[in-house]
């Protein structure tokens, strides 16, 4: 659906990352984990192309003055990496926004019970929030979040709220263990004999990383994509990614945004695999 | 009183001029949540080959000032798979559907043409010239007037739906490329498809999308779309449908004062999903608030 969104915070919650609420009609409650949304900045022609976001949180609010009703909210949270997102985070409370939402395929939960393992890099983080909210309601959760310094690791409070059991895991080793959340993740699987199921989310080289870890220890896998996608409906087809059939004589193209952007980590073609 | 917006192409009634462009709507289905598609005149879908291509390499689009490059590199399901899967979802909609297709030969050209005339929901046929050719060293078909003549007069052998011919701009004179076309038996002409163009990533020192170049859509090219309209319908007889960074009613009402019998919607139904039918009903308020009862008066009425 498209609708206008109402802006009801938008908080730098770490050194160039913003948390955005707004609001969001009662149908946004049934966005699922990993679900995004398209956003457009601006009602002008620059940027033009409206950005994916991944859903952080939905909800709803009660406002604070007597006898308002309760008001369903969007989150998302977003890294200021170009244009669009340094607009974004000049823009304050009760300005408005033209979202398209919800969109794509989100995260299968696999069997109540297992552990889940979620794994997120910086921004990457993003999606998994709400994933992590719908999980605990039936398994036990473990979140390995990642980044390049204490400030790429976000809303970790959040997670220990809803009962996660946060691992953390910096390059220059300012919070957590000192290198990559791999590492981490690897322990973890090491001690439960590669037990549970993974999510994952961040930037390419993580995902890859984990996707060979997942394929050598035989743990189920998905991993949610970024891509350069104009449209979000499948129509553009910007944003594909390689299948694991491809090749330059066999081409094996999945759309991003309609096909995922959660995949399994074995439908995808990974470098080196 | 309410305005009249019907127009003809080709004998093709039209309930309004506003169309949504080949490449930017899918097969008509990826919209029809967002767009009632019986709100627009016609829609136009996705280029065809009669093999499916997978497409380019990524990154395939990359957004520029006002507009945006894409090498998607006519990525389609092939003709077997659109009779077989798409065709359907067509025979559901009470608005003409133009198949957009192309060719590496003329003679795959008039194949594809030549079974895109047997299927009854396709109620027009638009030739994306833009393509190589490959038995003359790959120069463009649609930026060669005889190389576009003659895939004009393979399609039009092959088929009696209305043949619709997509011109290049990336020509130096677009009224011969056109003139060519009306000379064999094109039915309209679209003008224009996309502009070659690139973008550099500075810091890599790289070319930005993987196929090097694209095609620049968006409303960065209207003014270039609306100079080439007005030359081309100055100079043919049959009409023209307007083409390039319509992103409004206004926008489009100048394609129709330039020439253009009609126009389609391209980049901005990836902005804004319902901007063809946003269109069209914004055209029709225009003509109320300006008492204009009939939009065909304003074809070509542009003063200069």
């Amino acid at each position: 659906m498209q609708f206008k969104a109402m802006i009801l915070d938008n908080a730098e919650v770490s050194p160039g990352y913003f948390r955005m609420r707004m609001t969001a009609p009662p149908e946004i409650l049934t966005a699922q984990p990993g679900q995004f949304v398209m956003v457009r900045v601006n009602p002008s022609i620059d940027p033009l192309i409206r950005r994916p976001f991944g859903v952080f949180d939905v909800g709803v609010q009660q406002p604070g003055y007597t006898g308002a009703a309760a008001q369903p909210y969007l989150e998302i949270l977003y890294r200021v990496v170009g244009k669009g997102t340094a607009m974004l985070a000049t823009l304050h409370n009760t300005d408005l926004l033209d979202i398209i939402a919800p969109l794509g395929t989100g995260f299968d939960f696999g069997p109540a019970g297992e552990e889940k393992l979620i794994v997120g890099g910086g921004v990457g983080l993003a999606p998994l929030y709400l994933l992590a909210k719908e999980l605990v309601k039936q398994s036990p959760v473990r979140l390995f979040a990642g980044g390049r310094t204490k400030d790429d690791v976000l809303c970790i409070t959040e997670f220990e709220r809803l009962g996660v059991e946060c691992y953390t895991a910096t390059e220059d080793g300012s919070l957590g263990e000192c290198g990559f959340v791999t590492k981490v993740l690897e322990q973890r699987l090491d001690c439960t004999a590669n037990q549970g199921r993974i999510f994952a989310c961040g930037p390419h080289g993580m995902l890859q990383a984990v996707a060979g870890i997942a394929a050598r220890r035989k743990v189920p896998c998905q991993v949610s994509l970024e891509g350069y996608m104009a449209c979000g409906v499948g129509a553009c087809l910007g944003c594909v990614c390689e299948g694991a059939g491809h090749s330059a004589d066999t081409p094996d193209y999945r759309c991003v945004c309609s096909e995922g952007p959660v995949f399994e980590a074995t439908e995808l073609k990974w470098e080196g695999a | 009183m309410q305005p009249d917006l019907s127009v003809e192409i080709a004998g093709l009634k039209l309930r309004n001029p506003v169309m949504t462009a080949s490449g930017t709507f899918g097969y008509g289905e990826e919209f029809s949540q967002y767009v009632n598609l019986e709100t627009i005149g016609a829609f136009v879908t996705k280029g065809l080959s009669l093999k499916p291509r997978a497409g380019n390499p990524t990154p395939r689009i990359v957004e520029t000032p006002g507009g945006m490059l894409n090498a998607i590199g006519l990525q389609n399901v092939g003709i077997e798979a659109f009779i077989q899967k798409k065709v359907p979802f067509l025979r559901t909609v009470n608005t003409p559907a133009i198949a957009n297709f192309f060719g590496y030969t003329p003679e795959e050209y008039a194949e594809l043409a030549t079974r895109l005339d047997t299927i009854p929901e396709v109620a027009a046929l638009e030739v994306n010239i833009s393509c190589p050719n490959v038995k003359q060293g790959g120069i463009v078909f649609g930026t060669d007037p005889s190389c576009a003549a003659s895939v004009v007069k393979a399609c039009r052998a092959a088929t009696s739906k209305p043949l619709i011919v997509k011109l290049s701009p990336n020509v130096t004179d677009i009224v011969e490329m056109a003139q060519a076309c009306e000379g064999e038996g094109a039915d309209a002409l679209s003008v224009i498809n996309t502009l070659t163009g690139m973008a550099i990533d500075l810091e890599r020192r790289r070319p930005v999308l993987a196929n090097v170049t694209g095609g620049l859509s968006g409303p960065a090219i209207k003014p270039v779309a609306l100079r080439m309209v007005w030359q081309v319908s100055k100079a043919v007889k049959v009409p023209v449908i307007g083409i390039g960074g319509i992103m409004s009613a206004s926008d489009a009402l100048e394609f129709m004062l330039a020439g253009a019998t009609a126009v389609q919607v391209g980049t901005a139904s990836f902005v804004n999903p319902g901007a063809a039918q946003e269109i069209a009903q914004g055209m029709e308020r225009w003509l109320i608030d300006h008492g204009v009862d009939d939009v065909r008066s304003l074809i070509g009425a542009l003063q200069a």
